[in-house]
Parts: structure tokens; C-alpha cells; sequence
């Protein structure tokens, strides 16, 4: 028997005065207990999915269930289930990492025996006892992340958003949060819905990713069978010079089995079915047409790959483009 | 009802937390400007035939009281934008908060730092000759007309941050409000002495209300019924900006 979802958005719509269309249609459930990864790039509405199943916002048309409550609705029972960590730290700086806790948990009516109980052990969960009586203006940007996240869990919400955690992040504190959500997705009871436009981040923790591009998704599924739906490898053969490189896609088009190549600057990417067992006979082409091969590369199918092929541009054009 | 109280607390509680002392003695370094140099400077405006009362120090601190929780009370709404840039008041409104408790919170810290500082300015008053014949009943009511156009100030200078989310808008249209608002009333000068056009707009001026309830609480004569009525008046006005405040709030929340 299917659960039912934590999360479902139905044809969602959303403009902004005088602005273009943010969301055109969006559609998607989340399962209870998964991480479910919304990926794309700046500007595609991932934010705009999010304030509107935290409430924040209403779409212009749609409906979106969060536990099965309507958000426009009930927004008030809505809140109670949800915690939300949005890009920008919602901490308050001049309090303790304590007090944040106490504050956010006095404002979710919690009782105040548990409230000390549960703040003590997601200090502890996420490495801030040390520093909780400090205030949070002396924090490491990672210490501030992870008491963001603590914060948004202490009522124990059932579904927990993580609106683009590591942006803005330096590589430690990215590291640093990386692990607390390591510590997140292990948790069988919570539903998580991460946001980002890191394909590394998407790939790691979220268990099923729908791909967004324009106010749409254009494709959703795990990880692996979105790389899968690709069928085959890149190889990729570094020819050292432009002019080996024009030659050598003509020669690698002649084989039967390479479904496509691509000249970039001096290389090439090939698409081929199974890469370890076509190398030999990509290799002896080359050879046959007098080219020196300087370095091959076989590899699985990255997301990068996986974004070029459903939303029809390479994922870094699409955020050159939004920024 | 209770989790509004316990919410309204907890935010009240928050504010208290993060205050810094030094902005309370920064703050208070205008009044005493206010009354070392205006007293000085009109010492002997009590001689005019008409004035009234003999000294002008005891006529002033009334009307520094009023004027100084008027200023900090403009800035009441730096609070909100600072938590709009940073991130707090999205999470708040994520959160289960009543929007009346985060208007509320801010309301009652600043009816609790007026209290005080109108307390520490009476006190310098004294000090520096001010009479207070009708004793604590007279100094409480002061404080309390204080306490309340400071939170009608607060409440409107809350929507103002609401609707233009910028601090430079929030503190032109507060310094440009309370110069006015204190000298268009009888803060510094006596009502018979002041152009005819000035009372015309000050009996209109809910400063000049809370700045009336005060002197005529501490005189030697007390019409009570007349303070009570100025003090109903503020009352009205706090209900008027509480008003337009939560309207500002919902379009606050409707643009986002």
C-alpha cells in the first residue's frame, strides 16, 4: 500500500506582477520519509515552489497539499507541520544558540520541560553544544547553517525544507552542512525537500530529483534513473590540438555504435552504449586515421549530462543565463 | 488566547535580550541637551505677563518626556526591516506566530523602554529644579501619556517599515515627523503665548494630547477630568495606528 504523499503540488502557477511567469503548470509528490531534490538552476522557480508550500506565498492557481493539509486553506495548520530553512539564516544574531531554540520553540507553544530537553539534544546532534551560550554573531558560517536547521526541527515537523542550504557557503561550511543533512536524510520519519542548483548536492542526498527549468519539470525520477534514462557513457578522448580533434570525430562517426560525438575545443565526448567494451575499437579509429591520443576518460553520466538532455541546454549556460 | 500572550512574551522577551545599554544612555543624551540648553535658553520666557507658573524647567520636562519617547519611538520599525534582511521574519512567518503577536512584542517593549527612560528624565528634571507638586499620581500619568503616544508612534513607524522596507525612508519620514509634531503643540511654550494657527493644530495633535495630560496631571490643581479625556484620545489614536498597522502587515505578506 502506497503512503500518502508528504508533498503534492498540482499544477501550480505563479506570476509576478508585471514580471514573467515563475511557475507554469508545476507538478510533483514527494513520498513520506525521502529526501526528494527540486534541482535547477537561479531563476527557474525552485523559491517560489518552496514559499508557496511554506505558506509564505499563494500561487495564482493549483493546489499544493503539505500532510495532506491545503496550504492555501489551512495555512495555520500547515505551519505546525513544516520547519523551513531559508537561504538567508533566519537566526537571530544577537541572541545564544540556545535562545534561538527557545524563542522558535516558545512560538510553536511547545511545553517548556520539553522544549529545554529538545534544544539540549540537537545541540548535541549538530555539534553546537560548545557554543550554545555564545551568540550567534561569533559563529563559523557552517555553525550559523546548522543552527538554522536545528532550529526549523525543534516542534519535530514532519516535513523539513531546505531552501538552497549551501548557497552563499565557503567550501568548509558547505562540508560542514553536508554532514548535518547526512545526519537528516538518515531519519526515517522526516520528509525533506531540498533545494539547489548544485548537481553534486542533488546527486548525494536526495533519494528522487525532479529536474526544474522555466516554471516547469522537465524531468523527475532517481538519481540513477535519470542518468540511466540516458543509456550508455561519455568518453571522453583529449586529442591534444583542435585539428586532431575535427579528424578524430570524423573517424570515431564512422563506428556504428558511438551514438554521438561532440567537439569541445580539444576534445571530444562521445555517447556510446557500454563505454569499457567500445574503447578498444574507439581507440584502434583514431589510430587507423594516424591520431595521437593524449588521455581517454570513460565515465557514467553525470546530472550535468542528465540536465542537457531534458532541459535541452547545459546546466552552467541555463545559470549564465539566469544571472 | 494563551498561546498569543505566550508568543507576544517570548518576542517582548527577545527584544529585551538583544537591546543594547549603550543605545538607552545614547538615548538619552538628547533629552538632557533638550533641557540643559532649552532650559537655559527660554529661563526667563516665564516673565512674559501671561505665562503663567514660575519656572520654566517644571513647564519643559513635560514636554522632553513626550518628545523623547516620540524619537525613539520612530525607529520602532528598524527592528522589522532588520529581520526582513536578514531572514528572521521570513522564518517567523513560516512559523505558527500570530501577526498581532510580532506587532504586539514590538508594542510592548517600547511602551517598557519609555517607561524608563520618561522615569530617568523626570528624575534629571528634578534635579535640575523642576517642581512636581501633585507628586507620583501626576509623574505616573505623565508616563503613561507617554507610554501612549510612544506606542501609537511605534505602531505606525511598524507599517511605514512594512510597506517601504528601507531604512532611509523609515528614518526621513520619523525626523521629519517629530520635529513637527513637538513644536505644532505646547511642548515648549504656553498655550495663550503660541500663534493662534498653532493652536489651531495642536488641539488636534495627538502629541500635544499626551504632552497636555502630563503638565495638567502634575499641576498643583488637577483637573482629572480633563487628563482623563486627553488620555482617552491617545487611547483612540493607539487604536487608529494599530489599525493601519496590521493593514501593512497584510500587504506586507501579500507581496511576497
Amino acid at each position: 500500500m502506497r503512503a500518502e504523499p508528504a508533498i503534492e503540488a498540482i499544477d501550480l502557477v505563479k506570476t509576478y506582477k508585471g514580471e514573467v511567469t515563475a511557475l507554469a503548470g508545476l507538478s510533483f509528490d514527494v513520498e513520506p520519509g525521502t529526501v526528494f531534490g527540486l534541482l535547477g538552476p537561479n531563476g527557474a522557480g525552485k523559491s517560489t515552489t518552496v514559499k508557496i508550500l511554506t505558506t509564505l506565498s499563494a500561487p495564482d492557481s493549483g493546489t499544493a497539499l503539505v500532510g495532506g493539509v491545503d496550504v492555501v486553506q489551512h495555512p495555520e495548520r500547515v505551519r505546525r507541520l513544516i520547519g523551513a530553512v531559508a537561504q538567508e539564516s533566519g537566526s537571530i544574531a544577537a541572541l545564544t544558540g540556545r535562545q534561538n531554540l527557545r524563542l522558535q520553540g516558545d512560538l510553536q507553544g511547545m511545553p517548556t520541560q520539553e522544549l529545554s530537553r529538545r534544544s539540549a539534544q540537537l545541540l548535541d546532534t549538530f555539534g553546537l553544544t560548545d557554543a550554545a551560550d555564545r551568540t550567534v554573531k561569533t559563529y563559523s558560517g557552517g555553525m550559523r547553517r546548522r543552527l538554522d536547521i536545528a532550529i526549523a526541527l525543534v516542534h519535530q515537523p514532519e516535513v523539513l525544507f531546505l531552501d538552497e542550504p549551501t548557497t552563499g557557503l565557503d567550501p568548509e561550511a558547505r562540508a560542514d552542512t553536508w554532514r548535518a543533512l547526512n545526519e537528516l536524510a538518515a531519519r526515517q520519519q522526516l520528509t525533506i525537500l531540498l533545494t539547489t542548483h548544485y548537481l553534486e548536492e542533488a546527486d548525494q542526498f536526495a533519494s528522487r530529483l525532479a529536474i526544474i527549468d522555466r516554471g516547469q519539470i522537465v524531468a523527475e525520477g532517481a538519481p540513477d534513473e535519470l542518468k540511466a534514462a540516458l543509456r550508455g557513457d561519455s568518453v571522453v578522448v583529449e586529442m591534444g590540438d583542435s585539428r586532431g580533434a575535427g579528424m578524430g570525430e570524423r573517424a570515431l562517426l564512422q563506428l556504428t555504435d558511438v551514438g554521438s560525438v561532440a567537439l569541445d575545443g580539444t576534445a571530444l565526448r562521445a555517447r556510446v552504449p557500454d563505454g569499457a567494451r567500445l574503447l578498444p575499437s574507439m581507440l584502434a579509429a583514431l589510430d587507423g586515421a594516424g591520431l595521437r591520443v593524449e588521455s581517454v576518460a570513460v565515465s557514467r553520466p553525470t546530472l550535468d549530462d542528465v540536465y542537457l538532455h531534458f532541459a535541452g541546454r547545459s546546466f552552467h549556460s541555463a545559470q549564465e543565463v539566469a544571472a | 488566547m494563551r498561546p498569543y500572550l505566550r508568543q507576544t512574551w517570548a518576542l517582548t522577551r527577545r527584544y529585551l535580550t538583544q537591546m543594547e545599554p549603550a543605545f538607552i544612555f545614547i538615548s538619552l543624551v538628547q533629552p538632557i541637551i533638550w533641557l540643559l540648553l532649552f532650559g537655559a535658553l527660554f529661563k526667563e520666557v516665564v516673565k512674559i505677563p501671561g505665562f503663567g507658573g514660575d519656572s520654566y524647567i517644571t513647564f519643559l520636562t513635560p514636554g522632553v518626556v513626550v518628545m523623547t519617547a516620540l524619537f525613539s519611538a520612530g525607529w520602532s520599525g528598524m527592528s522589522f526591516i532588520d529581520d526582513m534582511d536578514s531572514g528572521v521574519m521570513g522564518r517567523m512567518l513560516v512559523s505558527p506566530v500570530h501577526r498581532g503577536a510580532m506587532m504586539a512584542s514590538t508594542l510592548v517593549y517600547q511602551a517598557l523602554t519609555t517607561v524608563v527612560q520618561s522615569i530617568i528624565i523626570v528624575l534629571l528634571g528634578w534635579a535640575l529644579g523642576a517642581k512636581f507638586p501633585s507628586g507620583v499620581p501626576g509623574v505616573a500619568m505623565l508616563v503613561l501619556g507617554a507610554v501612549l503616544i510612544a506606542v501609537a508612534f511605534a505602531a505606525l513607524s511598524n507599517g511605514l517599515s512594512l510597506v517601504t522596507r528601507t531604512r532611509e525612508t523609515l528614518i526621513a519620514a520619523a525626523t521629519a515627523l517629530v520635529l513637527p509634531l513637538s513644536f505644532l503643540s505646547y511642548a515648549f511654550m504656553q498655550a495663550n503665548l503660541v500663534p493662534g494657527w498653532i493652536a489651531g493644530i495642536a488641539r488636534y495633535n495627538p502629541v500635544n494630547w499626551a504632552v497636555e495630560a502630563g503638565r495638567s496631571a502634575l499641576a498643583v490643581q488637577v483637573h482629572w477630568g480633563t487628563v482623563g479625556s486627553y488620555v482617552l484620545f491617545l487611547l483612540a489614536s493607539v487604536v487608529v495606528a494599530g489599525v493601519l498597522a496590521t493593514r501593512a502587515f497584510r500587504s506586507y505578506q501579500r507581496s511576497i
